[in-house]
């Protein structure tokens, strides 16, 4: 600093040496040293945002370089700042000594970072507050719609396919119906087995205190064939292929295959979906027989090794405890469980945007609809099978 | 190239590379040298992407040694991989931009992980370095699905250089571009590698960004380099699928014009 006639100022830079302030009594002299490279940037920021916090900005300002060793976008950005802050209308600003390579490095990024700051960017538009709440109106009024648009294109597709049944992809379907029904047959074996132990077992420890151990055996021949086979089998479909519809259809829709479907004179819904939804409509009263079945040998081993019911006994009383109605209440709910499952995990599948994001947000959004929508559709039967005696 | 007496960029040294029972790579030598613009060819399914993928760590190799900055990259500790991999970058295929981040998000992304900037400096220098690479800040706020293919590469670019790299790695960089765009991103190639002093291993397929930018040609057939030069390097060599590239109905045309305008 030797060739300084002048004094340090700003006692509060001089942690760091990649930039000092010398004050002379003509010009002011900024030193610029070491690496002003990515590394540095952080130090190097908060220095130059501490020079020009200053109130007042010399007339005469010289930058000089020449001690810089190293030097890239970010050290050519923060010297473009600089020169641009202190060359306001009456000051004047020079820098010397930089580097013959680097000075195309620097016109670059001072010519970006230029146009960079003549233009504001355009926010993304999002709604806060009332917007907020009207926009959420809009897009739950929206997927309603959707919703009923996939069930018309389901319901035209199926019309189309019985007017010419040789355009029905059967093979698609057989596919489908091994995934979601047969290859789901041991889950559902095993968790509508322990539903039904477990109902049996609350019924037999309760009921014991007033002596109605009988009346168990009512319980869960009922509550299973009603209520808790069908609910239970389609939560477990809505989870495992409800998620799976969503996920194999919208990566289908980010990676452009549904629109090479659509140009090769293809309907989607005729090719992906409808199959699909058929084989959930078939296979889940399917699974839902077999769970119910499972669920009432659940009842029946509790019922004889916690119980001390012989299977005999409880074969006999289930038989006076059902009618063939409950057991047709179960079914007749089934399929439309199954066709709420299958639209709305394909509706949501087809709204996948590009985002990797998005594919995961429509498919929980797919699993948690359909099993609302399918409890939903449970209270709605429960009033009506009440309402005409079942 | 006058540089081979400087310890190179890049050095692969009997590279052998396979998948189950065939080896993409056979023992396959290269070297990059410093400030250069190297282009890799060689037919569909050659090894190209192999060869790169290994180079930055993505495959394992069966045997070889590759050297990066003058380090074996498989004897070195965590710490000083990643401090190498900072002073590279890499531009994929398909962009690879990050699909839930908006495109300023995806250059600020490498900065914010690994330099500790306040807000405002990352929203700066990102917009700077999209200017740099020709976006404007209109753009700053488009998710990568809004974007066109053009874009998406530049965005890349501008990801790739967002730490100030000494190399980028380019898989195919202007394929999927119309000509003009395809003219305009080598030519952005081209002034990025001269104002930043970049090193460019670039693997492509257009012959015109090989005779515009390219310093010099390294052809990948049959697991190996089999030819390794100047663009005149190549229209002189003799091997079979070299000929048939450049010489090729297609290379004609460019053959063409180097005769009218040496380079």
């Amino acid at each position: 600093m030797g060739k300084w006639d002048g004094y340090r100022v700003n006692s509060d830079l001089s942690e760091s040496s990649l930039l000092t302030t010398v004050v002379h009594p003509s010009t002011t002299t900024i030193v610029g040293s070491e690496n002003w490279t990515a590394p540095n940037s952080a130090r190097l920021d908060r220095l130059v945002s501490s020079l020009l916090s200053a109130s007042e900005r010399p007339v005469h300002t010289t930058i000089d370089m020449s001690g810089v060793q190293a030097f890239d976008t970010f050290g050519a950005w923060q010297l473009a700042r600089l020169e641009r802050a202190l060359n306001a209308p009456g000051h004047e600003v020079t820098i010397v000594g930089l580097p013959q390579h680097y000075t195309d490095l620097f016109r670059a990024v001072q010519e970006a970072s230029e146009r960079a700051s003549r233009t504001k960017s355009k926010p993304r538009q999002e709604f806060t507050g009332p917007a907020a709440v009207g926009e959420s109106v809009a897009k739950s009024a929206t997927g309603f719609l959707l919703l009923l648009n996939m069930v018309g294109a389901v319901c035209a597709a199926a019309l189309r396919s019985l007017r010419r049944p040789s355009t029905f992809r059967l093979t698609s379907m057989v596919n489908q119906l091994d995934r979601v029904a047969w290859q789901a047959i041991p889950i559902i074996l095993l968790i509508t087995f322990l539903i039904g132990s477990i109902i049996a077992q609350q019924g037999f420890f309760h009921f014991r205190k007033f002596g109605a151990d009988d009346y168990v055996v009512d319980m869960v021949g009922i509550l299973v064939l009603r209520e808790i086979g069908v609910l239970i089998v389609a939560i477990m479909v809505a989870g495992r292929s409800g998620s799976s519809y969503t996920a194999e259809l919208g990566s289908m829709k980010m990676r452009e295959e549904i629109d090479a479907l659509r140009t090769m004179g293809f309907d989607p819904v005729d090719v992906l979906i409808l199959p699909r939804i058929l084989a959930l409509v078939i296979g889940l009263p399917i699974l839902t027989f077999i769970g119910s079945m499972s669920a009432l040998y659940g009842g029946e081993l509790v019922a004889w090794f916690y119980g001390g019911m012989s299977p005999e006994i409880y074969i006999a009383r289930l038989k006076e405890a059902i009618s063939i109605t409950h057991f047709k209440v179960g079914m007749i709910k089934a399929p439309f469980m199954a066709f709420v499952i299958g639209i709305v995990a394909c509706t949501e599948g087809l709204k996948v945007g590009g985002s990797a994001e998005s594919l995961g947000l429509r498919t929980t959004a797919s699993v948690v609809t359909s099993i609302f929508l399918v409890i939903v559709l449970d209270g709605l039967f429960a009033v009506f099978f009440a309402s005409i005696g079942m | 190239m006058g540089s081979s007496s400087e310890q190179p960029v890049i050095s692969v040294r009997d590279l052998v590379v396979g998948f189950r029972d065939r080896n993409v790579l056979d023992h396959l030598s290269l070297d990059v040298h410093r400030g250069e613009i190297l282009g890799l060819v060689g037919g569909s399914g050659s090894g190209k992407s192999v060869l790169l993928r290994t180079i930055i760590g993505l495959l394992p190799k069966r045997s070889g040694t590759i050297e990066v900055f003058g380090q074996d990259l498989d004897c070195v500790d965590d710490q000083t991989r990643q401090a190498l991999q900072r002073r590279w970058g890499v531009l994929f295929q398909n962009g690879a931009l990050y699909s839930s981040l908006t495109v300023l998000q995806n250059v600020q992304f490498p900065m914010r992980e690994f330099l500790r900037l306040p807000e405002h400096l990352l929203d700066e220098i990102a917009a700077t370095k999209l200017e740099m690479v020709g976006l404007s800040r209109l753009d700053a706020n488009k998710l990568p699905s809004e974007l066109s293919g053009g874009m998406t590469k530049r965005v890349a670019m501008a990801r790739a250089l967002a730490l100030d790299p000494e190399v980028v790695f380019l898989d195919e960089p202007t394929s999927g571009l119309d000509p003009i765009s395809a003219g305009d991103f080598d030519s952005l190639i081209a002034t990025l590698q001269k104002t930043l002093g970049l090193t460019v291993f670039m693997i492509t397929h257009d012959l015109n960004s090989l005779h515009a930018i390219c310093d010099r040609i390294a052809v990948l057939a049959d697991g190996k380099i089999v030819a390794n030069g100047p663009i005149s390097a190549m229209l002189a060599s003799e091997h079979p699928w070299v000929k048939s590239y450049f010489r090729g109905r297609r290379g004609q045309l460019l053959e063409h014009s180097h005769q009218q305008t040496p380079a």
